[in-house]
């Protein structure tokens, strides 16, 4: 346990005068004030938006009217023709409670964002501080991000195979095999593992990100006043990244509701763990319900917005003061 | 295959941005598609969409173009072999651009044939030449021809069920089970492999329709029938019998690991006894055979075990259609292709399978077949288009991956209910969408 004083993080920038020394002495010593070049050029930052937006628009903003326009027909998503039919397919929607029970399935989630939350910041607290092989773990925390969704899927196919890797691990210690996606008490919790394990890295570095900000002196008088690392987490470091965690939580909740690559290629959605957005999937195009496939998608847009509306109301981001 | 990855992404962007402009695909209803008569006055290059991706890669297709161009010197015969070909085909149709020649995807309704292809000629003309026309015939006139058959049957590995002391074929569902059981207790062989992770081949369960009741018209009926899956009919039977192979544990332990390629090896090696597939999968499973060092003979082929007035059916229905493009600007020297494809590539004598062309000898590996006198059924498919309306609405999806899912699913205890209960609701949901289908 090293002291808090001997954090090792890059101090706060020195508060004297930056070395002028190697800047030519052509530029102009003062700042340009903000009324330069009225009018001219104004667009220059939009250009740099250009690429992004065009993508954005092409991407997500045409698809979304899109579909919201598909939600209101009987399109089958193969033929050229498609006619109006209000709002029929919404009533088609509420009327069939069963296809909501799917979102149980979203509960195994919510509670692996929790365990993922939670691990996130012991390890980016730990991470934080000055530990041994510090960035090597960092980096072995973050890999599963990086890899492809579609491979890791595959990866653990095997890994959850009955005989496989983690029964081969289990059996040294004496636990009996399970049929890890077979099982369909069990399918749900080995998924939800799995979205732990690949998320919990960016979760991570967020938070040391978030960390890192806190200026060391507030460690410095903690530590004086005798706090233990936990009464550091709790009243220093806790308080000062809230805006990050309650980010956190929104997106690991709204992830939770929209569950898709992992189950899709692991079970398809088989044995108890389909979830909304597979059922969807195979209400479009399995069922040539196109139409009403873009409602349950509009559907589910409108839980994500309001359930991440609703945190906001309940958590406000509010600024936090750090001195 | 990186390159056909590309290509295919590509055009799939291409044609994301297209549909952008918006514009529907209209319906032009060109003449038919005729087979030219001289063929040296055949010109143009023609794109083939197929899901033979190991026919482009191992330079089969390539040959097969060659071979065609001693015929039609003047056409240029080109590939796009596509790894997902029903998902890729089905999105770029919403375009114009979706090669020359094509196999038509299982998601097009029958009815909406006439908007993507060109007819190929009448019904009256074709059908004497080639089975399975009416699978793909609308208004008269047909919109695809297939180069294959399928008979649908047990694979299986005979000496495993040698050496569990079976030699004849069961003739029906209960003795099917008790020869599984017998398996089971005298080899170490997996007696019934579901292939249920991959889910396709599990599909297959829905082709048995039609053998018990050794009925051509087993599918038409299913527009009129009530209740497909009450007691006596085919699906009952059938979907019973997957039922019981399940529930009586005579399949592989975790259903959701299975592995279609580790399948073939697995069956060749006498680790599993049998499974349930199209007639194409027996040259697979014996290549399979003899790459693991094994008899590739011990791999057999059986019928559905039931029997009608003292034989076997098995139900022959065709592989993918072939077809035009609507908007083909080579025609001709598409519909060429397709004809010289089908009698003159031998490619269906290749893979031996059952080729649609009228007359032609069976396979090698259908010979015990018709030794023992089964009966080949020919699916007719005079009411398709109003099955696929009730079977999309009802949302069972006959030949999806689900529905025989849930029956595997409910059998070994990993979802809720009976037999019985799945039987109820089957037949209530295709009663119920009989109601809304005009």
């Amino acid at each position: 346990m090293s002291a808090p004083r001997t954090v090792s993080r890059t101090p706060p920038a020195r508060s004297g005068p930056p070395d002028a020394a190697g800047s030519p002495a052509k530029e102009p010593p003062r700042r340009p004030g903000p009324r330069r070049r009225r009018g001219a050029w104004w667009f220059t930052p939009w250009l740099y938006l250009l690429a992004p937006l065009v993508l954005l628009v092409v991407f997500t903003w045409l698809p979304v009217v899109n579909m919201f326009g598909y939600s209101f027909t009987d399109w089958d998503g193969i033929s050229p023709t498609r006619n109006w039919v209000g709002l029929e397919n919404y009533t088609d929607l509420f009327t069939r409670p069963q296809l909501f029970q799917v979102f149980w399935v979203s509960l195994f989630y919510l509670g692996a964002s929790v365990v993922q939350i939670c691990a996130a910041l012991y390890f980016a607290t730990v991470l934080s501080f000055n530990t041994r092989l510090r960035n090597l773990f960092k980096g072995l925390l973050f890999f599963p991000y990086l890899i492809n969704g579609v491979a890791v899927g595959f990866v653990f196919l095997y890994f959850f195979q009955p005989g496989g890797t983690l029964d081969t691990v289990l059996g040294w210690f004496g636990a009996g095999p399970h049929l890890w996606l077979g099982d369909p008490h069990l399918v749900n919790t080995s998924l939800a593992g799995v979205s732990v394990w690949r998320f919990m890295g960016v979760n991570m570095v967020l938070f040391i990100g978030a960390i890192q900000s806190v200026p060391p002196q507030l460690y410095e008088a903690a530590a004086l006043d005798g706090a233990s690392r936990w009464q550091q987490f709790r009243h220093v470091i806790a308080p000062s990244i809230r805006p990050i965690i309650s980010l956190s939580v929104i997106l690991a909740i709204s992830g939770s509701l929209s569950v898709f690559e992992i189950p899709f290629i692991m079970t398809g959605g088989s044995n108890n763990s389909e979830t909304f957005v597979i059922q969807t999937i195979k209400l479009a195009f399995n069922f040539n319900k196109t139409g009403l496939a873009s409602a349950a998608a509009m559907v589910l847009l409108a839980i994500v917005l309001v359930v991440t509306w609703f945190q906001r109301l309940l958590f406000p981001d509010e600024r936090v003061e750090q001195s | 295959m990186r390159r056909t990855a590309l290509a295919a992404t590509g055009v799939v962007l291409a044609m994301a941005l297209a549909a952008c402009g918006g514009g529907s695909g209209g319906g032009a209803s060109a003449g038919a598609a005729k087979v030219p008569g001289d063929p040296s006055k055949v010109t143009g290059t023609i794109t083939v969409l197929t899901n033979r991706t190991d026919q482009v890669q191992d330079g089969t297709a390539k040959r097969y173009a060659a071979a065609f161009n001693k015929i039609y010197p003047r056409v240029r015969v080109k590939f796009q072999g596509l790894t997902d070909y029903e998902g890729d085909v089905r999105i770029r149709l919403n375009s114009k651009n979706y090669g020359d020649v094509l196999s038509i995807p299982n998601s097009v309704p029958l009815k909406q044939y006439p908007t993507f292809f060109a007819p190929l000629g009448t019904s009256s003309d074709l059908s004497k030449t080639y089975d399975f026309t009416d699978h793909a015939t609308v208004g008269g006139n047909v919109y695809g021809i297939a180069n294959i058959g399928t008979a649908n049957g047990f694979v299986y590995n005979k000496a495993v069920w040698k050496q569990a002391g079976i030699t004849d074929w069961p003739t029906t569902p209960q003795q099917f089970i008790d020869d599984l059981k017998a398996i089971k207790a005298k080899t170490a062989a997996t007696p019934y492999y579901t292939n249920y992770h991959d889910g396709w081949p599990l599909t297959n369960w829905g082709n048995a329709l039609g053998s018990p009741s050794c009925d051509p018209a087993a599918n038409d009926k299913l527009a009129d029938t009530k209740e497909p899956w009450a007691p006596g009919q085919d699906l009952n039977t059938v979907d019973t019998l997957l039922y019981g192979i399940v529930h009586d544990k005579l399949s592989e332990a975790d259903p959701n690991t299975t592995n279609w390629e580790n399948s073939k090896a697995l069956i060749g090696t006498g680790k599993v006894g049998a499974m349930w597939l199209g007639s194409w999968a027996v040259v697979q499973m014996q290549d399979a055979a003899k790459k693991a060092g094994k008899n590739a003979d011990d791999i057999g082929f059986m019928p559905f075990p039931t029997q009608k007035d003292g034989h076997f059916c098995s139900v022959v229905r065709p592989d993918y259609q072939y077809a035009v493009n609507v908007h083909s600007r080579n025609k001709p020297a598409a519909r060429a292709w397709i004809d010289w494809f089908i009698n003159r590539s031998g490619d269906a004598q290749a893979t031996l399978s059952i080729s649609s062309v009228k007359g032609s000898a069976l396979p090698a590996d259908l010979k015990p077949f018709q030794d023992a006198g089964v009966k080949f059924v020919p699916m007719a498919y005079g009411k398709t288009a109003a099955v696929d309306e009730i079977d999309k609405a009802s949302e069972i999806g006959l030949n999806n991956q689900d529905y025989p899912q849930h029956i595997v699913d409910v059998a070994r205890g990993a979802a809720g209910g009976d037999i019985d209960g799945i039987f109820k609701d089957l037949n209530k949901k295709w009663s119920d969408a009989q109601g809304t289908v005009g």
